[in-house]
């Protein structure tokens, strides 16, 4: 079997939820935007709340009906998820967008801006793993 | 109904998430590690999903309105400025730094790893954050 079956098919359905949401609810199914629309208690917020919701059951039902077993817990010490994720926050919100509501809906859309975003984000994400997992070793040794 | 729809496609989104190797973190680092070991994969996830949205996108949004509100919530803005590239650039640093972007984030706490629960806390902060510094 082909290998990339399973991201393929893992990556038409987050793109069947995007296209789901803008028929029925007119939204953008954007994580980011999702998140701090529901935490900063904006009106009409049922939904967002229940979005979420399905994220964390989403993979539930997954692993248990595929028989999959969950991912192995990251190695990388919990200093650096705390760095991720306030970068990731901040920056998420500060350019308006993440890898859904820029990558997939964005560009989906033809959107100039979520385009620049997107090849943005990828670009600094490379470099930053080349970093730390190239260059910064080599320094230090 | 429009809470109904959003659990089912919250629930349909993370299926697409932890199916698609998104919620592995050593799979998203390789997938950006293209001088090491590079992992293909998540070209395959945005490959799928954004084939969906383009063919989708051409036709729903011209809808009158979407099917159960009253007009679509689309953003306004068009300008490329620098708010959202170097948004885009922390962003994007982030996610090199642990692998998690938001909705794979959310979803993996779903695996009760106390580092995703601290990504997860860290990332409200950071929004918090931006909406100070930059509100909009």
């Amino acid at each position: 079997m082909f290998a990339y079956t399973t991201p393929l098919i893992g990556g038409l359905l987050i793109g069947a939820a995007s296209v789901a949401l803008m028929f029925l609810l007119g939204r953008i199914a954007g994580i980011a935007g999702i998140v701090w629309g529901a935490v900063s208690a904006q009106p009409d917020n049922a939904w967002r709340w229940l979005f979420i919701v399905g994220l964390v059951v989403g993979p539930v039902l997954y692993h248990l009906l595929a028989g999959v077993p969950n991912p192995p817990p990251s190695p990388l010490p919990w200093w650096q998820a705390v760095a991720g994720g306030l970068l990731v926050g901040f920056g998420v919100r500060m350019g308006s967008g993440c890898t859904s509501g820029h990558g997939v809906c964005g560009i989906g859309r033809l959107s100039p801006r979520s385009l620049a975003a997107t090849i943005t984000f990828m670009a600094t994400g490379i470099a930053t793993v080349y970093l730390i997992r190239h260059l910064l070793p080599e320094v230090l040794v | 109904m429009k809470a109904l729809v959003g659990l089912l496609c919250g629930i349909v989104f993370g299926v697409g998430l932890a199916m698609s190797g998104m919620t592995d973190t050593a799979k998203v680092l390789g997938f950006l590690d293209v001088t090491g070991q590079w992992i293909p994969d998540l070209a395959f996830v945005m490959g799928g999903a954004v084939l969906v949205t383009l063919i989708a996108f051409r036709f729903v949004p011209k809808m009158k309105r979407p099917a159960l509100n009253p007009r679509f919530y689309l953003p306004a803005t068009t300008v490329i400025d620098g708010r959202l590239l170097g948004g885009a650039a922390i962003f994007g640093i982030g996610w090199g730094v642990y692998g998690y972007c938001p909705g794979p984030a959310i979803s993996a706490l779903t695996y009760l790893d106390e580092k995703t629960g601290m990504f997860v806390v860290a990332m409200l902060v950071g929004m918090a954050l931006a909406n100070k510094v930059s509100p909009g």
